[in-house]
């Protein structure tokens, strides 16, 4: 029969020669090859203490943005929730009343918005539809936790920190994270 | 005055058999770590290294979880016996380490005190006798379980066992007949003055090696407890501490079958290039004990070193090796050491 490829090699079946009988110099030989992993470099971090960096295209934990005065982006236009594949976001909007132009950037704003985390698959295209730069992805992940319910992030989760009350915090949320242009 | 009997004797083998026991139950409690953290390395992994710094208290973790797990007696099993299998594998494990001389003599409260909790005549011979003891613990244990797989490792441990003590024992012989004695001490004494017996007998030193292997149910002879086809072996019905005596059995099994080779081939607490008797006797004696643990420290590694490099022998290929290699070769080994006893004697 004519083989498909040449790839095919004939097996040796030829009987073991006296040296290969002993059976203690291969047991010798394999014994060196473990003997050399000890000086090897071992692959593993030591994760809680020394955290592996993420990518910077990372796409984690979603944070509803802030502008520079602390005031929310987000308009609850629900483009965002349109552009869910996985239908996670919902959102209900109310209007701003007056007084509350420190709280809210635009006259429209999100009162209730949440993003079921058990269904999101992280895609990023909130954050692509969001014409208000209201919405990003971060670089941590979803902690674990023990009940279904408490994987539906209001807006007590999401809300990034307010960048005058509390700077440090804000900082770190924000990352460094390219600034998004943003459409007029 | 024939119930003389002298106390401080008394208190004095009590204390060493309360320190010789608590430090081989130590030793292999730390045993079980050096197993974990050897394989991690030579697997190019870390290891345990959670509990305590480096790791350190691991042991202590494992044996409190053993304690706290729940304790299942299968209801068909035999309740004694099942009891009695994993006490008498620990009994017997650290049974052999009486006739052991862990060093030489130590001068304490103006008396001399032997490193040795009995120096019996018949050293070797006691413990063979209880080492091939240590299988009715692994064979009543397995019988006791009712199970089938249980069963299966406890007879793949008794045939082991019985085949290799015979190649044990005649590699054994040849060593008796360089020696000319059975005591340890004796032994050890006369390779203070000598070479090592490894020297005059590596074959049957290797013999030994492997037939030690075989008694310690360690790879590429862990037959017994082949997890992959025997799930545990004979120790799948066992639970909580009964199963951590019988995983501990077989540390100590390890710790003490390196005291022996160490004592029989190599010198025992011998220091090499150390003229212990210029030492004063204290200074000799812990050198003596240093000497001994390293060379124990070395068969350990050993020990582990092969179990996380060959994989396991297939039980055909265990009674070939067995009975047609080495047992052979034994006899080719004392036939030829009394050739040579014979030759240059004359």
């Amino acid at each position: 029969m004519q083989a498909l490829t040449n790839k095919a090699k004939q097996v040796s079946r030829k009987p073991m020669s006296f040296m290969e009988k002993l059976y203690l110099p291969a047991i010798f030989k394999g014994m060196m090859i473990t003997f050399s992993h000890i000086f090897k470099k071992k692959p593993t971090i030591n994760y809680p203490e020394k955290q592996r960096p993420f990518s910077p295209v990372f796409r984690g934990l979603h944070i509803l943005n802030r502008d520079a005065e602390g005031r929310e982006n987000c308009t609850a236009c629900g483009l965002c929730a349109v552009a869910c594949p996985a239908e996670a976001i919902t959102m209900e909007a109310a209007e701003r009343q007056v007084g509350e132009e420190h709280l809210y950037k635009e006259e429209k704003y999100a009162a209730k918005y949440e993003i079921n985390m058990l269904r999101c698959i992280f895609c990023g295209l909130c954050e692509e539809a969001c014409p208000k730069d209201a919405i990003y992805l971060s670089e941590t992940f979803t902690p674990a936790d023990y009940q279904r319910k408490q994987f539906i992030y209001s807006k007590n989760e999401l809300l990034i920190p307010h960048p005058k009350e509390n700077e440090e915090a804000y900082l770190k949320a924000l990352g460094n994270r390219p600034k998004k242009e943003i459409v007029k | 005055m024939l119930l003389a009997i002298d106390v401080a004797l008394l208190i004095e083998k009590l204390v060493l058999i309360v320190v010789v026991v608590f430090a081989s139950l130590g030793i292999a409690m730390y045993t079980t770590f050096a197993e974990r953290k050897v394989a991690a390395i030579l697997q190019d992994r870390r290891g345990p290294n959670r509990a305590g710094p480096f790791g350190l208290l691991q042991p202590l973790a494992d044996g409190l979880k053993l304690f706290f797990k729940e304790e299942i007696i299968p209801n068909f099993s035999s309740k004694f016996l099942f009891i009695l299998g994993p006490a008498l594998a620990m009994l017997t494990a650290c049974m052999t380490s009486a006739v052991i001389p862990w060093g030489d003599k130590v001068e304490l409260f103006g008396r001399t005190i032997d490193l040795q909790i009995a120096d019996v005549n018949i050293g070797i011979l006691y413990v063979f006798g209880v080492v091939s003891l240590g299988v009715y613990g692994i064979m009543i244990g397995s019988w006791a379980s009712n199970n089938k797989f249980s069963l299966l490792g406890g007879l793949r441990a008794a045939s082991q066992i019985i085949s290799y003590e015979l190649a044990m024992g005649i590699s054994m012989i040849a060593l008796l007949m360089v020696t000319g004695t059975l005591s340890l001490k004796e032994m050890v004494v006369q390779q203070q003055h000598h070479y090592w017996n490894v020297v005059y007998q590596p074959l049957g030193f290797l013999i030994f090696l492997i037939c030690a292997f075989a008694e310690c149910n360690r790879t590429p002879f862990d037959l017994p407890e082949a997890e992959n086809e025997l799930i545990g072996g004979y120790h799948t019905e066992y639970s909580s501490m009964k199963l951590g005596f019988y995983l501990f059995s077989e540390y100590i099994n390890m710790f003490i079958s390196s005291v022996v080779m160490a004592t029989l081939y190599f010198g025992g607490y011998d220091m090499p290039f150390v003229n212990e008797a210029a030492l004063a006797p204290n200074m000799a004696a812990l050198v003596g004990i240093v000497a001994l643990l390293a060379k124990v420290v070395c068969f350990i590694f050993f020990f582990m070193w092969v179990r996380w490099t060959i994989p396991r022998f297939r039980y055909d290929q265990l009674m070939h090796l067995g009975w047609r290699i080495l047992i052979p070769l034994a006899l080719f080994n004392m036939l030829t050491t009394g050739g040579a006893i014979l030759y240059f004697s004359k």
